[in-house]
């Protein structure tokens, strides 16, 4: 993973550095003997890499853990959308990101305040045991005030409760 | 603004006005000593009270003039100021008043020598009588008299010089006399409310800092609602607001001076703080913060300084609500499993659970009379509820699908709270007497939440 992460590294900084006034003694691998290329070549509109608009669409839902009631631990499922994200923030090194923790309508409000900080702390530790640098890792609680599924069933609450990372531009 | 300057209770002489002629002659009698009736101290069974009927007519004026707390002048004011009076002592639940629109008006002569047989007529045993007289320098002094209808007898009778901007405080303090007079309760019409007003849809809610008076009224919004506000408590002074802000974008603490409009933080600390909450004496401020995933109490001194940690555990301690001694607090603290309440003494030592009958407790708030901790019962639906100190006699005030918050009338004999509605998620503030009667709604501009009562204006 680290390797990879070096290649992509001096790839993307040669691809921005001015000319230089002599032939390198070495030259670079071809962009395309890596296993993934950091940066394809953007299609005229699409998002542009490491921004919060290109993450989420890299990460199709996976920016996003949910957890049980009152529960803040990070469960299989959730590991393998982390190990994602980490993914990404590892390939884009300067980028930094905020973990949102969000609760259910279903608790008080205060508590769910702390909850909230519990389940984004939860991500952001898991985050920084693949390799991200705590430093560039904030973490933020919105408790129950910000919910995106409005019905008050069992359905709503789960996709409610739930840790989201927003890439900041 | 200091509404102690405002606000003069005067003493008022015994009225010269000329006796009314009796329809029948008064016979003597002895005058009870209404100190024995058991209408003192803490009043548990309230179904005698209600069918006290008080009769609320009109205050009237010396002199009929223009003020600015009425359009119509001095004689229209004196009808609002009996209804408010009126909807102070109806809402209240204890009593059966009957009000200025459907009554007689008096004189100004008879303020202080009812007409006895007008009154004896119908089914009230006390009468309100009262007058606004303009002053020189534009305020007006309201005087305000409650009498016994059977024995033809001034029971108390008190007066205040205002502001005109301030009338309504006047007939608070009326209503206050009267309720605290034939109840034995302390007083609590006079005081004022903080909340969060709510707009919008569900998923995108727009929240501003308001405050009202008690009944509602002079209701004004103090911030604008680009960053969500959250749980306010005014200072035991009236001078400040404490608040939960999204204004950096993640919570924080400020406290916002009501005067200049200016605001300070709690603290610096860049970790998310919330639940602010005054001493009794206003000189320290609790709070919860959160750090790596742990949430615990601490307090501060409300001109600022150093911190001191009160709580110091694994699990979330949050809020907390100090007796009316300020010697302990109580709070919650999931370091059991689960949201339990446990008392401290207001130096962090000595903490135990008081709360050991199943479902989740959270949100305690101790009663001004010292008597009750008000709480959030969470066992399926989220309810009122209170229990004794000691976490005994625990007993659920409403019956919602999702009640929360609860905070206390200044007189601790009322719980206010907020309930949310199920799916749209719409929010209102509410009000119930502490033996889960008279539960009503509080008209609010738009939705409302958290509410938090200041304490009687002096």
């Amino acid at each position: 993973m680290k390797k990879m992460a070096l290649a992509a590294t001096v790839v993307g900084a040669l691809a921005l550095t001015a000319c230089k006034k002599e032939a390198p003694a070495e030259l670079p691998p071809a962009p395309q003997s890596t296993a993934t290329t950091p940066t394809p070549a953007p299609p005229p509109s699409g998002p542009v890499p490491g921004t919060q608009a290109h993450f989420a669409q890299a990460m199709a839902g996976r920016d996003t853990i949910y957890f049980d009631t009152d529960k803040f631990n990070i469960d299989a499922e959730d590991q393998a959308a982390l190990r994602e994200q980490a993914a990404y923030l590892q390939q884009y090194p300067n980028i930094r990101a905020t973990v949102e923790g969000h609760c259910d309508e279903r608790g008080t409000r205060e508590y769910n305040l702390a909850l909230g900080e519990r389940r984004a702390n939860a991500a952001k530790n898991y985050l920084v045991s693949l390799g991200v640098p705590a430093d560039r890792l904030t973490v933020v609680s919105y408790g129950k005030e910000r919910p995106v599924a409005l019905g008050s069933n069992e359905q709503a609450w789960a996709r409610n409760r739930r840790a989201v990372t927003i890439v900041l531009n | 603004m200091a509404f102690r300057t405002f606000l003069f209770a005067i003493v008022l002489s015994l009225g010269a006005a000329p006796a009314w002629a009796q329809e029948t002659p008064a016979p003597p009698v002895e005058v009870p000593d209404f100190e024995e009736g058991g209408l003192t101290g803490s009043v548990t069974d309230d179904s005698a009270w209600q069918d006290l009927g008080i009769a609320i007519p009109a205050f009237a004026t010396n002199r009929e003039a223009p003020t600015p707390a009425n359009s119509q002048g001095t004689t229209a004011l004196g009808l609002e100021l009996a209804r408010v009076v009126f909807n102070d002592l109806r809402n209240n639940g204890l009593f059966r008043p009957v009000g200025p629109d459907a009554l007689p008006r008096p004189t100004y002569a008879q303020i202080t020598a009812p007409a006895w047989g007008t009154w004896q007529g119908r089914a009230a045993e006390m009468l309100v009588h009262g007058y606004v007289r303009p002053n020189d320098d534009g305020r007006l002094t309201v005087g305000c008299y409650l009498y016994d209808v059977q024995l033809q007898q001034e029971l108390v009778r008190e007066g205040w010089v205002v502001a005109p901007a301030e009338w309504r405080r006047a007939a608070h303090k009326c209503a206050d006399l009267v309720y605290s007079r034939l109840s034995g309760e302390s007083p609590f019409f006079d005081s004022k409310i903080a909340y969060i007003a709510e707009t919008g849809p569900k998923d995108n809610r727009v929240k501003r800092l308001a405050i009202m008076d008690s009944d509602g009224a002079n209701h004004r919004f103090i911030t604008n609602g680009q960053s969500t506000a959250l749980t306010p408590r005014y200072s035991p002074d009236y001078s400040k607001i404490a608040y939960v802000s999204y204004l950096n974008g993640y919570a924080r603490i400020y406290v916002y001076d009501i005067g200049t409009g200016s605001q300070t933080l709690v603290t610096q600390s860049q970790n998310p703080t919330f639940a602010p909450r005054w001493s009794p004496d206003g000189r320290t401020i609790l709070y919860s913060m959160a750090a790596a995933g742990n949430t615990d109490i601490y307090s501060v001194p409300a001109t600022g300084g150093t911190p001191r940690r009160l709580t110091d555990g694994p699990g979330i301690d949050v809020g907390g609500s100090y007796s009316p001694d300020g010697s302990r607090i109580v709070f919650e603290s999931d370091r059991s499993g689960s949201q339990q309440i446990y008392v401290m003494n207001a130096d962090g030592s000595n903490q135990r659970r008081i709360s050991f009958f199943g479902g989740r407790a959270a949100t305690p708030e101790w009663s001004p009379r010292g008597d009750l901790i008000a709480f959030t019962h969470i066992a399926g639906d989220l309810r009122i509820a209170v229990m004794s100190p000691s976490g005994g006699g625990m007993r659920h005030l409403t019956s919602a699908w999702q009640d929360e918050a609860p905070t206390w009338s200044p007189n601790g004999r009322i719980v206010q709270f907020f309930r949310t509605a199920r799916n749209s998620g719409e929010t209102s503030i509410w009000q119930v007497d502490l033996t889960g009667r008279n539960e009503r709604r509080l008209n609010t501009p738009v939705g409302a939440s958290d509410p938090a009562w200041g304490p009687v204006l002096p």
